[in-house]
């Protein structure tokens, strides 16, 4: 699925995450900040690029501002990030809620 | 080699140091010989001088070791005037062994590594840009950190021979009698301050405020003063102590320090004439109001409070809840004014305080203590100096020396953010698991198992669940995940002293 428009999810809030996504062309290019990236760095783009696939999202520019998201914080900004980036807010793929 | 909680400790600083590797937070009875420093004779009556820089010229040499307190905290001026002045005149090599670094003087420290003015440095802590700067290599020798009973100890033995200790204080006569208590820039006790008085070759007052002459009551007394240095202004009022502390409305917080006073109530030393400390922050400063209200409904009164002291704690000393406040540092302006009005709010020195090579410190007669942690791991073993990601940022202050008390409660959440507050092995050990008696976090309590007496006592008190540390160690781990190991050089930048002077842990330099 291509992205349609850049979308954001998410809050600068202490323990939310903000995700922005837009249309890119060479795969998932991330732009992480994050306190604890030494740490959690690697996991929470692990855990964005596993809802992108699930979206068959191949290319994207994402943009991660982190405030020390738990993981099940950073998977509901990224579906939400990504059906707002698709416009199908309207019409959410089920199956990935699950 | 390791030391006796399993840290390695690397042979060449063992031996280069001469330094014994940790090995029981149990002081013993050793004989101690102290030192004494040497001294100029004077009637004293040149010793009021106008310029700062004359008194620098003249008493600083290259590789000396200077000292300043830390008692203005955020508002000082004092340390930041002295630097500058040595910088400019380009002095090397020389050794700071501050009670402790605040935040304000970071960019002036750095800027004194950088320059090859300060080559060593003694501190209870530090942060921000210099713990940052230190972190990362900009300090070819490791920073030694003590606890305040420690550098007590280092003092009066002479592992820090202070060659001159530049003191602001809020107010002095001519002779250098003086006091933290008068004068717009009081804070209080001058407990750190008054080792430096004590066992500095070249003691060096700074004030804004001169007063006839004899000024008391006199905490640094003329006798030990070589000079006394007007200036303009030695502290920012508004910085000095936080203004009203604000009890916390954060449920996490509230939960925490409720459990906390349910752990102290029901243990045995809840009784009349016991005694207790807090410390500062959010948690300690609701835990000091639960149990006002446990003693009044109990009827049981404290013998004293201990410490750094705040607004709250000198409430229960006028509301004669406590007997006396045993007061080393104060750490809003509540607790610094009343040191006037309260004749049992007793200024002591740390030495006193914590200071394990005595005969008998406070906290050797201390009961509950109520500490913070950034980390604590499944040995019970306290980090308060290194944070999420390796860096220096924190500082030891009375950790180690109250955590001695018998019963020693550590309130801290289970995580913060996305970091772990239980980890299995904490990135820096700062005060041992021997030490440390009870975890308290807001889904439950851990008791130390070398402690059964207290998982006898503690073990049913209602809505407070008792887990092992392991098991909150899991759960906080199913929160937030498993954290990739940090990274470090092999190049130590800092050592961690216990209170008894032997090698608890290092500090490496992060990896970038």
């Amino acid at each position: 699925m291509e992205i349609k428009k850049t979308a954001i999810a998410g809050t600068l809030e202490s323990s939310d995450v903000q995700i922005m996504l837009s249309a890119g062309s060479n795969g998932f290019e991330f732009d992480l900040e994050s306190d604890v990236a030494k740490q959690f760095g690697d996991q929470i783009k692990e855990t964005i690029t596993k809802v992108l696939k699930m979206y068959d999202v191949k290319n994207a520019k994402i943009k991660v501002v982190d405030k020390g998201a738990l993981d099940l914080v950073i998977k509901a900004r990224a579906i939400a990030a990504v059906q707002r980036a698709l416009d199908i807010v309207d019409a959410p793929k089920w199956e990935v809620l699950k | 080699m390791k030391n006796s909680i399993n840290r390695e400790i690397p042979d060449e600083i063992l031996k280069e140091k001469n330094y014994q590797a940790y090995t029981t937070d149990d002081f013993g009875t050793p004989v101690i010989q102290k030192v004494a420093p040497k001294l100029r004779a004077t009637t004293g009556s040149e010793k009021v001088v106008d310029s700062l820089e004359d008194v620098v010229l003249k008493t600083v040499k290259n590789g000396m070791t200077i000292s300043f307190h830390h008692h203005f905290r955020e508002g000082d001026y004092v340390f930041d005037k002295v630097m500058r002045i040595i910088i400019d005149h380009g002095f090397k090599d020389l050794t700071l062994a501050p009670s402790s670094l605040t935040n304000v003087m970071n960019d002036i420290v750095v800027e004194a590594i950088e320059k090859g003015v300060v080559t060593n440095i003694t501190s209870s802590g530090m942060r921000g840009s210099l713990g940052d700067a230190v972190s990362h290599g900009a300090l070819k020798n490791p920073v030694i950190f003590r606890s305040h009973g420690n550098r007590a100890r280092a003092i009066e033995t002479g592992e820090i021979r202070i060659d001159v200790a530049f003191l602001g204080v809020p107010n002095s006569d001519a002779m250098g009698n003086a006091n933290g208590m008068d004068g717009e820039t009081a804070f209080g006790s001058l407990g750190y301050a008054l080792m430096d008085a004590q066992y500095a070759e070249t003691v060096v007052l700074v004030t804004d405020n001169i007063r006839p002459y004899p000024n008391t009551p006199a905490s640094i007394k003329q006798t030990q003063v070589d000079y006394v240095v007007k200036v303009d202004a030695v502290g920012n009022p508004d910085k000095i102590g936080s203004g009203a502390t604000r009890f916390t409305k954060d449920p996490k917080e509230l939960k925490i320090a409720k459990t906390v006073n349910d752990v102290i109530t029901h243990s045995e030393y809840f009784k009349d004439g016991f005694s207790f400390q807090t410390g500062s922050g959010g948690a300690a400063l609701a835990v000091t109001r639960f149990l006002r209200q446990s003693m009044i409904d109990n009827q049981i009164k404290a013998s004293f409070a201990l410490g750094g002291i705040t607004k709250p704690t000198v409430d229960l000393l006028e509301e004669g809840l406590v007997d006396r406040v045993m007061d080393v540092q104060d750490f809003d302006k509540g607790a610094a004014e009343s040191m006037h009005q309260n004749k049992n709010q007793q200024e002591i020195d740390a030495s006193w305080y914590a200071d394990p090579a005595n005969k008998g410190a406070m906290v050797d007669a201390l009961d509950v203590v109520i500490l913070s942690a950034l980390e604590i791991d499944t040995k019970f073993n306290v980090n308060v100096m290194t944070g999420s990601d390796g860096v220096i940022r924190g500082a030891i202050g009375g950790h180690q020396d109250a955590a001695t008390a018998k019963l020693t409660i550590i309130s801290a959440p289970l995580v913060r953010g996305r970091i772990a507050t239980v980890v299995p092995d904490v990135t820096t050990v700062v005060t041992p698991g021997d030490s440390i008696d009870v975890l308290v976090t807001e889904v439950g309590i851990a008791i130390n198992p070398k402690r059964k007496d207290l998982i006898a006592s503690l073990s049913k008190i209602p809505g407070v669940p008792v887990y092992t540390i392991e098991e909150l160690q899991k759960m906080a781990q199913e929160k937030v995940g498993t954290p990739k190991p940090l990274e470090f050089t092999d190049r130590v930048v800092a050592l961690i002293e216990y209170r008894d002077g032997s090698l608890i842990d290092v500090i490496k330099e992060v990896k970038d």
